[in-house]
């Protein structure tokens, strides 16, 4: 369960530093060149971020109660192969699609 | 073309992205409910955020128990790619009102963005009127169906029981977002960095591992490209 106000204060936070994000360079700093350094960190993010968020949620699901779950791996590991071809909602497809299969037929 | 040519073009440009946006907002309105977001949150966070990645990001963090700060750090992480658009665009829009370019920064998402530039480039008689008509036509396509497609997904992920296991949506997402960027060598080194470090830093309390473990992965990556570069510089 996500507490009320927790919720509130993060959604508000992310609502005003993404918009500042957003605003940074097309509305206040114009002309301005991001420096060479952030640029190659921005390249980045998205790789480094993203699979620390879903190792953990593949390897300990608190569905399982933290247990590993071999189902949830494979189907990890397909959906990832999918993904690999570009193709970002064949990816979700094929994860959920193999997790419920499996669950199915064992 | 007339601004208003331009405004059409730029929508109908847009058109195929309705088959990413369409199934990517309902499942995060089915997983913010799941989360045991109400509707009036999960369309506040739709709304005032528009941006997926960063929503699930948020929501998984929340749901972990992680402190408001990681959580909000973490997400904030995921949007500061659209630094880059935002400076990007400044050559083709920076000419426009204050005003008109605050609407702009909060209309901005990925794939409108990416088909804006790609015509701006392509198509350098546009005029400055007509790019920003462009850029109008191409966000105001995507965006009510960001929220449309939210609200459909929170009002029927009521109707989905427990046994379907939705929680396994939110690592099928992220995996989903990664793959596609894994277009080089230190992009696919620093993913693999990602992996391994969230699970050394697994025990940091307050989820801090996956801060963490982002930090070095960025670094790794980073280095990996800069090492890569010298190598081919020696090489000829």
């Amino acid at each position: 369960m996500i507490d009320d106000t927790t919720f509130w204060l993060l959604t508000i936070a992310l609502g005003i530093g993404t918009f500042a994000i957003r605003f940074s360079f097309l509305g206040l700093l114009g002309g301005k060149r991001l420096p060479d350094w952030a640029l190659l960190h921005l390249r980045y993010v998205g790789v480094a971020v993203f699979p620390a968020l879903f190792t953990p949620l593949v390897l300990w699901p608190d569905a399982t109660g933290g247990t590993p779950d071999p189902i949830r791996i494979i189907a990890a590991i397909a959906a990832f192969g999918v993904g690999l071809k570009g193709s970002v909602i064949g990816a979700i497809v094929t994860g959920m699609g193999t997790f419920y299969a499996l669950h199915f037929f064992t | 073309m007339t601004p208003r040519q331009a405004f059409w073009r730029g929508y109908l440009d847009c058109a195929p992205f309705i088959l990413i946006v369409v199934p990517y907002s309902m499942l995060f309105g089915v997983v913010a409910r799941d989360a045991g977001l109400d509707i009036l949150q999960t369309m506040s966070m739709s709304v005032l955020v528009i941006a997926g990645a960063s929503q699930f990001t948020a929501l998984a963090l929340l749901q972990d128990q992680a402190p408001v700060f990681i959580a909000l750090l973490t997400a904030l992480a995921v949007n500061l790619r659209m630094a880059m658009y935002s400076a990007a665009l400044v050559p083709h829009l920076g000419h426009a009102p204050i005003g008109t370019r605050a609407v702009m920064a909060y209309l901005m998402v990925d794939q409108a963005f990416a088909v804006a530039v790609k015509t701006y480039e392509e198509r350098p008689e546009m005029t400055p009127d007509v790019k920003v008509a462009y850029y109008f036509g191409a966000m105001l396509l995507i965006c009510p169906i960001w929220y449309a497609c939210t609200l459909l997904g929170a009002v029927m992920g009521q109707a989905i029981p427990e046994s379907w296991s939705l929680d396994f949506a939110v690592p099928i997402c992220f995996i989903a977002l990664t793959a596609p960027l894994l277009r080089s060598l230190p992009h696919i080194i620093a993913a693999l960095t990602s992996c391994a470090m969230a699970v050394a830093f697994a025990w940091v309390p307050w989820s801090l591992g996956i801060v963490i473990a982002a930090l070095i992965a960025m670094a790794v990556g980073a280095q990996a490209e800069l090492f890569l570069k010298r190598q081919a510089n020696r090489a000829t």
